[in-house]
């Protein structure tokens, strides 16, 4: 086991910014990482033992205790459980003769629930061994538990559980057709860097990733910092539940995407670049290497990028399972092999970013419209879209329609065009923007996909008539307390406190003043969290409050008063060790009244 | 000239670099804090700094001062909401204020009273958290860790060691003690390390000086947090 550790460490310089790669490994071969290899590893990378214990347990897929040799996560966005998840996460535990979220006795295999893997147009979805699988029923089901009966490697399965389709819907500006090798850079280069950036600056184009920053302004600020080293980071963490869209870009686009890194690197002085992938994503890894290597090859990337005194290098980095690194400053503590715990601004990371150097981060769909811009030019893309809103948009579209997919659309268009377009009927709301944005009601169909109006960073969830709003409340609200990194109190112990008081109410405890309470909180999180997360975490509780107060107070009860504390739930224990089972064993919350 | 800020309607001079929490402190304004401590680097995460600064919520340990800052300090609302988030640390964790080692002497105890905090306010967590007093001279009680990080930074900045590190996720969280077996005894703490002195709360002790100063005595009996903190803060 040391020499396969030493090897490892060997291959990555013995550099602690690669320790995710490295705990990734182990984590494959031997199903989980043991006090043991940590000794190593803390000895051969000059790093403390709890260090790597910090990194270990902040991330959701890697484990300090063994999990099953087939290790088996089911995806719980709540897109998955409306596609009847939750009946099928329990045939296959029965079938699996397994309890949901443990190990089998064996260890053969394990089976447990994750965030969302980014598959909402054809779940219900998850993992093996961190590889997708899709559209599982039944039948899905009973192939793979006979596969993992049997014994059979994964290599050896058929391929077609692993099948991930793009699901293109409609194409617009970007997705029409991929830009041809090479021709954005070599646009660029004719008509100058400084030039580009104008044209990038004419186009108005802004982040695609959720906040919508201005790029151009973004890349000048960053070329302006006083350094010998810049990176390129390019953010493809998809995390938020409900967007698939940058999945698609990196299955089809890849070329493109590289290319709007490259050009950024060019313009900004970068040498360095990084596409940090996240975990879920692992299928794409091996092709992406390939869409690189080919790019080396015909002097796209490497030294002296056609002939122009330029050297850019591109490296993949994977995720291990934490929403929060999807936020810039916590990606980047990723990269440097750290838990994703956002940093504190200023300085921003094109001042201080990866190695405390100056950095861009955009997302995946960012530097895919930046290369469109450098061949057609800033004017052609501000004509699309509105004011302040320039060019398309990509969406991934899941929920209640016929056609759950990627979908562009010119900024400005309406959502109720959209959900023509989609094939969505009885339309009871859509959540723009995914749990940290925005839930509309249908009465607000004509509002706008725009950053002046519903900005989104792709995510569009659309429920009809027979669905519940406080079950996907509850299943957003359980999201974030999942994954509040838990730096700041506000949103550490905010956010679970969230998720009981909501439960409380949904779970029919809730009395008159609950839902005062609630609100209080969700004010609280939001205002004093630390980042995006915890200030975002209260939104679907705030969108819905505000629209159907009534269903939150249905859920009251009559009474002035009832403590969160169940006091009959509590004596559980006490039954046990009194061996008693009898009415009297059993206390009423409150008295009747 | 100098440059200045204005806290709660008080010119405040300031040198540049400095935080606001740094230019009030020197100014005699005090800003309720936890996870601050002018001898380390700040950290920003139990977020009782909170100020408005012209309108945003911003953390004043972290946050460097400019020139014409309009900050929002002792108001009623943030005041209000300092009280929830001190609340939040008191369900998150188990704290026996009474029968505490600490009582008198808590920074998070002495906030409490300062923001006249009567209750708790929110459901207890009931976290189950553990007691190690496998060191002869220390003990770490985990169930009055705020995850300050201060012991962490004490360790790595004036001790030169590394004896702790605040590991997990979320609601998760867990001081982390370096040693092959986790426990205190086998790391290379040393019982006058900066990081055996410096926790806010009761949950890092030294053994055998527990109930030494009678009830009435105690630091916070006697002064508010914020008189000490400023007294305590300008002498360094
Ligand atoms: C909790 C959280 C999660 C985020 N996740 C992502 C993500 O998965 N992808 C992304 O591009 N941006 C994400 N962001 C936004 C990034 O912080 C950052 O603004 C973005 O990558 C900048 O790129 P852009 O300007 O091209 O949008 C997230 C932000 C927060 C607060
Ligand atoms: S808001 Fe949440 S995710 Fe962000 S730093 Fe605070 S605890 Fe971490
Ligand atoms: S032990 Fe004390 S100093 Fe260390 S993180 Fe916990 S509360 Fe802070
Ligand atoms: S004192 Fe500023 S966040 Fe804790």
């Amino acid at each position: 086991m040391k020499k396969f550790i030493q090897e490892l460490c060997e291959k990555n310089n013995f550099q602690s910014v690669h320790l995710l790669t490295i705990l990734r490994k182990i984590q494959t071969k031997y199903f989980f990482i043991s006090k043991e290899d940590i000794e190593i590893l803390s000895n051969l990378l000059k790093i403390e033992s709890t260090q790597i214990i910090s990194v270990v347990e902040f991330y959701s897929f890697f484990h300090l205790k063994p999990r099953g040799h087939y290790d088996i996560f089911l995806s719980d966005s709540i897109t998955d459980q409306m596609l009847g998840q939750q009946s099928l996460a329990n045939y296959f535990a029965k079938k699996l003769k397994l309890q949901l979220g443990q190990v089998r006795d064996d260890g053969l295999v394990s089976l447990a629930y994750t965030s969302c893997t980014g598959m909402c147009d054809q779940g219900p979805a998850g993992l093996i061994n961190g590889y997708p699988i899709t559209q599982l029923n039944k039948a899905r089901i009973n192939t793979i538990v006979n596969l993992i009966e049997t014994q059979t490697a994964i290599q050896d399965w058929p391929r077609s559980i692993f099948t991930v389709n793009d699901n293109i819907y409609k194409t617009d500006l970007l997705l029409h057709q991929e830009i041809t090798q090479g021709e954005a850079l070599k646009a660029t280069f004719n008509r100058g860097l400084i030039a580009t950036l104008d044209e990038l600056k004419q186009s108005g184009l802004r982040g695609r990733g959720g906040a919508g920053f201005n790029t151009a302004m973004k890349w000048q600020f960053c070329s302006e910092e006083q350094s010998s080293e810049r990176y390129v980071v390019c953010n493809a963490d998809e995390g938020e539940p409900g967007t698939f869209k940058d999945r698609v870009l990196l299955n089809k686009y890849a070329n493109q995407v590289f290319e709007g890194m490259t050009l950024c690197a060019a313009i900004i002085g970068a040498e360095q670049g990084f596409l940090y992938l996240r975990a879920e994503y692992l299928h794409l890894y091996s092709s992406l290497k390939v869409v690189l290597a080919d790019r080396y090859e015909k002097n796209l990337l490497g030294n002296n990028i056609l002939q122009k005194n330029i050297n850019f290098n591109i490296e993949i980095r994977l995720g291990a399972g934490a929403y929060i690194c999807g936020e810039e400053s916590a990606l980047i503590e990723s990269l440097e092999g750290k838990p994703g715990i956002p940093r504190n601004r200023p300085p921003y990371p094109v001042v201080e970013g990866y190695l405390n150097k100056p950095t861009v981060v955009n997302n995946v769909e960012t530097f895919l419209a930046a290369a469109k811009i450098a061949i057609i030019g800033g004017q052609a893309f501000a004509k699309i879209g509105i004011k302040k809103s320039t060019g398309t948009k990509l969406l991934s579209i899941s929920g209640d329609c016929e056609r759950a997919g990627i979908y562009e659309y010119p900024f400005g268009t309406t959502i109720r065009q959209i959900l023509d377009d989609c094939g969505a009927k009885n339309v009871l709301g859509v959540q723009v923007g995914g749990p940290s944005g925005t839930f509309i009601s249908n009465q607000e169909f004509d509002r706008r996909l725009a950053f002046e109006d519903l900005a989104t960073g792709g995510s569009f969830i659309i429920f009809n008539q027979q669905r519940h709003i406080l079950d996907l409340v509850k299943n957003f609200t359980h999201f974030f307390a999942h994954e509040s990194c838990g730096f700041c109190t506000p949103c550490r112990v905010g956010t679970s406190l969230l998720k009981k008081q909501l439960d409380k109410i949904v779970d029919g405890h809730g009395s008159a003043g609950d839902v005062v309470a609630l609100e209080e909180l969700c004010q609280l999180v939001k205002n004093y969290s630390h980042c995006g997360l915890g200030q975002t975490a209260a939104n679907p509780i705030l969108s819905t409050l505000q629209r159907y107060p009534e269903i939150y107070q249905s859920k009251l009860k009559a009474i002035s008063y009832e403590p969160g504390f169940d006091l009959n739930a509590s004596l559980a224990t006490a039954r046990q060790l009194a061996n008693r089972d009898d009415s009297g064993a059993y206390l009423a919350q409150v008295e009747d009244e | 000239m100098n440059k200045t800020i204005s806290i709660d309607g008080k010119t405040i001079p300031f040198k540049t670099g400095q935080t606001i929490i740094e230019a009030a402190t020197a100014a005699g304004v005090y800003i309720p804090h936890l996870c601050h401590n002018p001898d380390y680097k700040p950290h920003g995460s139990c977020k009782l700094c909170t100020v408005k600064i012209n309108g945003r919520n911003c953390s004043a340990c972290t946050f460097p001062a400019t020139e014409g800052q309009e900050i929002l300090n002792k108001t009623p609302e943030l005041e209000n909401d300092r009280r929830k988030i001190t609340q939040m640390l008191f369900v998150e964790g188990n704290h026996f204020c009474p029968s505490c080692e600490q009582s008198g002497n808590c920074q998070l105890q002495g906030l409490g009273y300062y923001l006249s905090m009567k209750d708790n306010h929110f459901p207890h967590f009931f976290a189950n958290r553990e007691l190690d007093a496998s060191h002869p001279e220390l003990l770490i009680d985990h169930n009055r860790c705020i995850f300050c990080n201060l012991c962490v930074r004490a360790s790595q900045q004036s001790d030169g060691k590394n004896v702790f590190v605040i590991s997990g996720r979320g609601i998760n969280k867990r001081l982390t003690v370096n040693s092959t077996t986790g426990k205190l005894k086998d790391s290379n703490i040393s019982v006058d390390d900066c990081a055996a002195q410096i926790c806010p709360t009761g949950a890092i002790l030294k053994k055998r000086t527990a109930y030494a100063v009678p009830i009435g005595q105690r630091l916070y009996d006697t002064k508010k947090i914020d008189e000490i903190a400023l007294e305590q803060e300008n002498k360094e």
